[in-house]
């Protein structure tokens, strides 16, 4: 699946035609738990992360929240 | 380009709320209010303490103080004709939508990534419309030119985007300072426009 991740192209390894946030999540081995997530712009809210989907040509960004201040 | 006056004229109808007073929210109101931005919300719950004092605005007669009022006293020191609205409040979801609703700008200046993911939520939700500045990565010393900052439009995250505080990491003044100056440098680009 081609979609746009975090401003760059990114082929996703799946067969799937849609994926949800938490299955992204596993597949890119992201591990910073403090995240916020945005699909074509729009802010999904952490509750969804396992129902909010996203296809081919999305544009997903997972956008790291990192302690210190 | 414009000069002091005109800058000071651009920033003085300008209100930017900042959520924590710690190291970066202490040195990017103290930048703000420097440059003449004509109000600032600032919001923190914690009180001062001696190890603050390696990165954050403050002074060894004010350990104790909670650092929102300790604060405010800070920018009165150095420009009276500041308006500083100081809440010692830890903020969430519900009193984020109250206190920050006049803000042309909101700062987020928070030390933990969940409050940072809570206060993000809730301004891209409530406030679509809002700018507001993040910061993420800003551990240890060095590695200037590993710190920028991202758009993802309304929201602009300030820092390397990896470097997370703990004990043996801690933040410390120069890149603490580094991140806040860049913090508050485009919160100046989204009030008076692009200049560079």
């Amino acid at each position: 699946m081609k979609i746009i991740l975090n401003h760059r192209d990114e082929v996703l390894k799946t067969t799937k035609e849609n994926l949800t946030i938490n299955e992204l999540l596993k597949l890119k081995k992201f591990s910073f738990t403090r995240l916020v997530v945005k699909i074509n712009g729009k802010l999904v809210k952490r509750e969804n992360f396992d129902l909010v989907s996203f296809q081919e040509n999305d544009n997903v960004e997972i956008i790291h929240m990192i302690s210190g201040g | 380009m414009m000069n002091y006056r005109q800058i000071k004229l651009g920033l003085k109808n300008k209100c930017v709320c900042i959520a924590g007073c710690g190291g970066l929210g202490s040195n990017i109101a103290v930048a703000l209010a420097r440059v003449g931005v004509g109000k600032l919300i600032i919001a923190d719950f914690d009180k001062i303490e001696k190890d603050n004092l390696n990165r954050q605005y403050f002074f060894l007669d004010q350990i104790g103080s909670y650092k929102a009022t300790a604060l405010k006293e800070n920018i009165y020191r150095i420009d009276q004709s500041i308006e500083v609205e100081a809440h010692i409040v830890k903020l969430a979801p519900t009193n984020i939508t109250e206190l920050f609703e006049c803000g042309d700008i909101i700062v987020e200046a928070f030390d933990k990534a969940e409050m940072k993911e809570m206060i993000v939520e809730t301004v891209l939700s409530e406030f679509p419309a809002k700018p507001i500045v993040c910061g993420a990565g800003l551990a240890g010393w060095g590695g200037n030119e590993l710190i920028n900052v991202e758009r993802y439009d309304n929201l602009y995250i300030v820092g390397d985007h990896i470097s997370e505080t703990s004990e043996d990491d801690p933040p410390i003044a120069p890149r603490v300072g580094i991140v806040a100056n860049m913090m508050a440098n485009v919160v100046l680009e989204l009030l008076l426009g692009k200049d560079k």
